[in-house]
């Protein structure tokens, strides 16, 4: 299909994407690219189609038209763990974790599904990838939990494991479906760095969604504005603050919104 | 005793009184008549001129089949009354309500006895008021006195509860009114029928095929226009929201349970006219219950109703088309009536994982996030194994002073290794199965038929015994894995009964009803020492690989996908594949289970995969507590104990096993093995 | 539970544990009662308890009947009765119970066909002499026969041989069967199929109704009979089913003016529930005991009605007669040894309620036989009219035949 090199390609490239529920367009015709290094937030009002967006993009769900590629390849369609294994790691707006395990575990779980070592029958999983799961754990900050059960963490521990856990594929791409939300302002601001460094590191390509205009505007290399399904803006923070549209649909909305 | 002979003489003047027109009755009778415009027939009166015999005629005529049809519209709506009640339940509170039957027996009890007292048509259809009223006032009490104490463990546990209230309401109603059927009056002023089609159609199918959608408009009225209705929906969508609206919720659920009582209390009274109260219906009817709600979609009346005639109308089918030849073949379709609407079921959650009017549901509600992670077993673990092998070990030893042990431990080896296999698909795998039975009977009829029909020898047979059981599991798991919680549980339950139905029937394969026998096995396996050892050596192999498996990638794989799907599938995990292994490697272990006992009894019969055997495995690894590994050891150990002690000690061994079912679900909610962290 | 102990109320238990407390203290010459004769009962009490319970109570009446004439040759029968969880799994194992725990001397039983057919296996295996008292299925004496094995219930095949000649006499050609879809119907409808074709090459059989057992849906079923416009119908269901079956079947008219043959519907677990709905015209099998006036039935009867004031139920003739064969089987032998009560109990005579009959060498089906009457009403209940005892052994196959059907005899 991509008739550019593959190495030049962003390593996200949405075009035209719609999806409609019973004639309710909750995406009509969304485009954006984001490249290696980069983090994208994607913002917009409750009910401007972001999370409709993030389930396209991870493989939940499969969109009426339009294409996604994953640097120049086509992965409109795919079931998620087909995207997964492709380098696409995500994280969730309610942050799910795997509960019954401990923390190290929850990390090694992922790290041999990365692997496709899921359906290792034999060898216990313990000691498979013990050094590269504590690793990332230390890259997360909470190497210090490892034996803790997953279920009784607070809540940031929560998201760093979840971010962990995404990490645990090797992803060229990061799918952050409000990762700060729930969190104190300090914490906020201490993960989504943590995100930024750890995207400097690994040439990593991150796309979040966030409320919290503080980490929008502080941390983000870019921003994309969705309203009713469309895209209304894509630039610099400085472009998209200033933008007088963005202004009318998004910020002017953001007092009916709270009473929403 | 109420069968004294003053009750039947009672019941005598009651018939004899019937005669006279009564008004409030003859009237319902005659609009229901001058609504459909049919002829009257007197009772008793009979104007039918005699039909016309032709030998020629062979064919079903078409409208003996419409006559069928609308005749099933009378079975539909007593279908229906148990059903409603038994979705609105579940709906509401995620109870899988095993008592439901129950409830549906006692108020026929009590309506026949009621119409044995009251004297007149006000009492007869008062008597049955009064029944449905005084099973709904039951329910109630069990909500408030018994499930209120454990709703805060998953909702398995109220299933295993109102199972042993099961077990205990049928020997109360055995100790009330005796093992003998009693046979209710026929109603008063509906004893007629109409003519239809040039056939009599009795009253009371007609008033029965009214009455379904009455209360079908009955119930879609409360639910739409009282608060009650209101809250009772919004309970059924979303029950946090209940919570977050300030609504008594306590007060709510018994409202529900009530009124889900109330209902299977009407359904069983308004058939004294049409059954004998016996004390096989409980059970009879919870599967039709079950099935109706599920094909329905759970929680939803209009689908309860639909679901209903859905069935009727396939057995009404069944039953007319009679024996039809297919491409040179005989077949009685009547036989399928005992299977249908498992066919049915199977079918629509094939096509429709949540039933037909069912909303799709993602994770069940409460799920086991918050068992304890797994860790290898430490000093204690390690020392309660070994004690516990040793123990098991030395039964041969007693043999001599008590030939006993080997025989009652070889049956709590089996019930071991299948409660373990039962338990790594709803432990770590998160899938209730209601058909267990399906793979310990394949592995059971797999191994007899090898042993005998083939003339393998014991080894080897029992080897196709457990491929056999595999073989199902493969092909029931690939349609299984798709669906979530009960609906996948029930789907397990029709494959289940398809594969009993077939067992049942192929007389000339499986032996039919009676089953298999001489299935003994060979030297060194012949003595009861000798089967009893080579059993341990097979349990503690299929308890140790269950082990290596949950400590293996693909049992934190299962665990994870348990846990959090959407998270596993987002992490590269193949969740539907991975349960799909697990469901082949739970089968696989069931069919050792199967095959052991086909060799320890020496025969096999389709009991082998009857809902009864499900549920008792259902309840063994419940008993024993889902969150450890170790309680299916201990929950079918302490089963079959009990089973086997209170069998000896009374007449009412199943009201005692009830109790004590009770006691330990009261005792240790979460299981004796405990396997809950926290809460 | 023994069973004499445990059906005296609580007081009367303690005070008779006190007195014999009392009396083994008092004693002084030391009282050596002969070892009892345990005679090993298991039955599906709780899933039949309409048959089994008077059935267990004629148990008992005859365990003391048997121990007041002094037991056998000194030694008193002990009876231990046991549930046997109404399945052939837990029966095996409760079998093994009573053989090495209860150390049960023979065993004895058994309702359904498949516990009845497992149990016989397992004495065949254990070499365990077991009475199978109310199974019907033809294979326990037949295809399945074995040497430890007895059966004392007239089988199907014999209870249908019995009605074939009302069926033949009747004369209809269009015959429609119904019939409880298991093995038990199915053989029966089977056996009458291929009697009746026997004996009227010219019938046609016009419908077959093979409805689940316990969950039939009788008005459909009625009308589906009727439908295919029968002269005469052969009826296999019983209990609930029947009682169903025969309501809707009045209220439709179904099969009014139509000939009825119905297996086992006279007798009174299945008749009396019925009360003044009970068919009339029916010709049935059944135990009408209200009719019966030989010596040895009035015998029973008396004694039956005294010790439990009320009538006997045929679960109390098979109840009674296990015991008194068992009885008659371990005099000849001389005591409990399995190998010399099998030889005994070939060609054993026994005369129970139902008169003299014998225990067949040739397939261990004893031949005691059932009446036949047809239904009609009395005082508002079912009765059977001119009730007319077969002999079994009239109905029985030839020992020739039977060498065919009975594989592994011996």
């Amino acid at each position: 299909m991509s008739e550019m090199p593959v190495n030049e390609a962003p390593v996200l490239s949405v075009d035209n994407i719609a999806k409609a529920y019973g004639g309710v367009q909750a995406l009509g015709g969304v485009s954006f690219e984001v490249r290696a290094g980069e983090l994208l937030a994607l913002i917009g009002p409750n009910g401007a189609g972001k999370s409709t967006c993030f389930n396209v993009l991870n493989g939940q769900i499969r969109p009426d038209a339009g294409t996604v590629r994953l640097a120049g390849r086509d992965i409109t369609g795919m079931p998620p763990r087909a995207i997964a294994r492709l380098g696409v790691g995500r994280t969730f707006q309610i942050a799910a974790v795997f509960g019954s395990l401990t923390v190290l575990a929850n990390v090694e779980t992922a790290l041999a599904a990365a692997r496709g070592k899921s359906f290792g029958l034999w060898r216990p999983q313990a000691g498979m990838a013990r050094e590269e799961a504590l690793a990332l754990l230390d890259q997360t900050g909470i190497a210090a939990l490892a034996d803790r059960p997953a279920a009784g963490l607070a809540y940031g521990d929560v998201k760093r494991l979840e971010l962990a856990i995404a990490l645990a594929g090797s992803p060229r791409l990061l799918l952050m479906d409000e990762p700060t939300a729930g969190m104190g302002a300090h914490e906020r601001l201490a993960l989504i760095g943590l995100v930024r460094r750890l995207a400097a590191a690994h040439a990593l390509a991150v796309l979040f969604t966030e409320h919290s205009m503080d980490v929008v505007f502080g941390h983000a290399s870019r921003v994309v504005v969705l309203a009713r399904g469309r895209v209304i803006a894509d630039g610099s923070v400085e472009a998209v603050r200033a933008d007088p549209r963005v202004r009318a649909v998004y910020l002017g909305h953001a007092g009916a919104e709270a009473r929403t | 005793m109420l069968t004294s002979p003053e009750a039947k003489r009672g019941n005598n003047r009651v018939s004899r009184g019937e005669r006279e027109k009564h008004a409030a009755i003859g009237s319902l009778a005659l609009a229901t008549r001058m609504f459909l415009g049919f002829t009257k027939l007197e009772p008793r009166v009979r104007l039918l001129p005699k039909p016309c015999r032709d030998p020629k005629e062979t064919r079903v005529a078409l409208d003996a089949l419409a006559f069928q049809m609308i005749n099933g519209l009378a079975s539909a709506s007593g279908l229906f009354f148990v059903a409603a009640g038994l979705s609105i339940i579940f709906g509401v509170t995620r109870i899988v309500n095993m008592a439901h039957g129950a409830f549906y027996m006692l108020g026929l009890y009590l309506a026949v006895t009621l119409a044995d007292r009251l004297p007149g048509p006000f009492g007869y259809w008062g008597g049955l008021l009064l029944a449905a009223l005084a099973v709904g006032l039951l329910g109630a009490a069990v909500e408030v006195l018994l499930l209120r104490r454990i709703y805060h463990v998953p909702e398995l546990y109220q299933l295993v509860a109102t199972f042993a209230l099961a077990l205990i309401l049928n020997d109360a109603a055995l100790w009330i009114w005796g093992p003998e059927d009693l046979l209710g009056p026929r109603a008063p002023g509906l004893k007629g029928s109409i003519e239809l089609l040039g056939r009599r159609l009795p009253d009371y199918d007609v008033f029965l095929a009214f009455a379904g959608p009455i209360v079908l408009l009955a119930l879609h009225l409360l639910m739409k226009r009282t608060r009650f209705g209101r809250t009772v929906r919004a309970a059924t969508q979303d029950r946090e929201m209940v919570a977050a609206l300030g609504i008594n919720q306590a007060l709510l659920f018994t409202a529900v349970f009530a009124l889900g009582a109330f209902l299977a209390g009407l359904g069983g009274a308004l058939q004294t006219a049409r059954e004998p109260a016996n004390l096989n219906l409980d059970l009879a009817v919870l599967g039709d219950a079950f099935v109706v709600v599920v094909i329905g979609g759970m929680g939803s009346i209009p689908g309860a109703y639909v679901a209903a005639v859905l069935v009727a109308l396939v057995k009404a089918l069944c039953i007319a088309l009679g024996t039809v030849e297919i491409a040179g073949w005989a077949f009685n379709m009547t036989k399928l009536t005992l299977v249908a609407e498992f066919l049915v079921m199977a079918l629509v959650l094939v096509l429709r994982p949540q039933g037909l009017f069912g909303r799709p549901h993602g994770a069940p509600a409460r799920g086991l996030a918050s068992e304890a992670p797994l860790r290898p077993m430490g000093g204690t673990g390690r020392g309660l194994a070994g004690a516990a092998l040793a123990a098991t070990l030395a039964v041969p030893l007693v043999a001599t002073a008590w030939a006993y042990a080997p025989v009652l431990a070889l049956d709590m080896l089996i019930a071991v290794i299948f409660a373990a296999s039962l338990h790594l698909l709803m432990g770590p795998g998160g899938m209730a199965s209601f058909g267990h039975a399906a793979y310990f009977g394949l592995g059971a009829y797999g191994t007899a038929l090898a042993a005998t029909g083939l003339g393998l020898p014991t080894v080897p047979a029992f080897g196709i015994g457990i491929l056999a059981a595999g073989a199902g599991a493969l092909v029931f798991g690939w349609f299984c894995v798709r669906l979530e919680g009960v609906y996948l549980a029930m789907l397990t339950l029709a494959f289940a009964q398809i594969v009993w139905s077939v067992a049942f029937q192929w007389e000339e394969v499986t032996g039919g009803s009676n089953g298999l026998i001489g299935i003994w096995p060979d030297w060194p396996f012949d003595s009861r020492t000798g089967l009893y050892l080579a059993a341990l050596a097979v349990t503690v192999a299929a308890l140790s690989l269950i082990r290596r498996l949950i400590f293996a990638p693909f049992g934190h794989a299962l665990r994870a996908g348990r846990d959090a799907r959407l998270r596993a599938e987002a992490s590269g995990i193949d969740v539907a594949r991975i349960r799909w292994l697990a469901f082949l490697v739970s089968g696989l272990i069931a069919g050792v289970a199967g095959g052991l006992y086909a060799f320890a009894k020496g025969s096999i019969s389709p009991e082998t995969l009857t809902v009864g055997r499900s549920i008792d495995a259902l309840v063994m690894v419940l008993l024993g507590g889902l969150g450890n590994p170790a309680g299916p050891v201990l929950g079918a150990g302490a089963f079959t104990l009990l089973q086997d002690t209170v069998m000896r000690e009374t007449d009412y061994w199943r009201a005692l096993l009830g109790a004590l079912i009770l006691a330990l679900v009261l005792l240790f909610p979460g299981g004796i093995a405990g396997g809950r962290l926290r809460r | 539970m023994r069973s004499a102990a445990h059906r005296l109320p609580l007081l009367a238990r303690l005070a008779a544990g006190a007195a014999l407390l009392l009396a083994s203290v008092a004693a002084t010459a030391p009282v050596h009662a002969a070892e009892p004769i345990r005679i090993g009962e298991l039955n599906s009490y709780k899933a039949q308890p309409a048959f089994l319970e008077p059935y267990r109570k004629a148990m008992e009446l005859a365990v003391e009947q048997v121990n007041a004439a002094g037991g056998i040759n000194g030694r008193p029968l002990e009876l231990i009765t046991r549930d046997d969880g109404g399945n052939p799994g837990d029966a095996v194992r409760v079998a093994e119970d009573l053989v090495t725990r209860e150390k049960a001397d023979v065993l004895t039983g058994t309702f359904l066909s498949n516990v009845g057919l497992a149990v016989a296996g397992f004495a065949d295996k254990r070499k365990v002499f077991f009475l199978a008292s109310e199974p019907l299925t033809d294979k326990i004496t037949w295809a399945d026969g074995n040497r430890y094995t007895f059966r004392l219930r007239a089988s199907t095949y014999m209870q249908v041989a019995m009605l074939m000649p009302h069926a033949v006499k009747a004369n209809k050609k269009r015959w429609a069967l119904v019939y409880p879809n298991y093995e038990y119907g199915q053989s029966a409808a089977a056996t009458f199929k291929t009697l009746l074709k026997a004996a009227q090459p010219d019938v046609e059989f016009v419908a077959e109704q093979a409805t689940p057992l316990g969950k039939l849906d009788a008005g459909a079923v009625a009308q589906a009979l009727a439908d295919a416009k029968p002269d005469a119908v052969f009826n296999v269901l019983f209990a609930a089913d029947l009682a169903k079956f025969v309501r809707e079947a009045n209220s439709r008219g179904t099969l009014d003016g139509t000939f009825v043959v119905s297996l086992l519907s006279g007798e009174p677990e299945y008749l009396d529930p019925m009360k003044d709905e009970a068919p009339q015209g029916w010709v049935v099998t059944g135990y009408p005991w209200y009719a019966i006036d030989t010596p040895e039935h009035k015998a029973f009867l008396d004694a039956y009605q005294k010790k439990y004031g009320e009538p006997p139920r045929l679960g109390s003739i098979v109840g009674y007669t296990s015991i008194i064969s068992l009885a008659e089987g371990l005099k000849k032998a001389g005591g409990p040894d399995t190998e010399k009560l099998v030889e005994a109990f070939k060609g054993l005579a026994v005369s129970g309620p139902f008169g003299p009959f014998t225990y067949r060498a040739s397939d261990h089906q004893a031949t005691m036989g059932a009446f036949v009457g047809t239904l009609g009403q009395k005082d508002g209940k079912g009765v059977m009219l001119d009730p007319v005892y077969v002999d079994g052994a009239s109905v029985l196959p030839s020992d020739a035949e039977v060498e065919k059907l009975r594989p592994n005899r011996d």
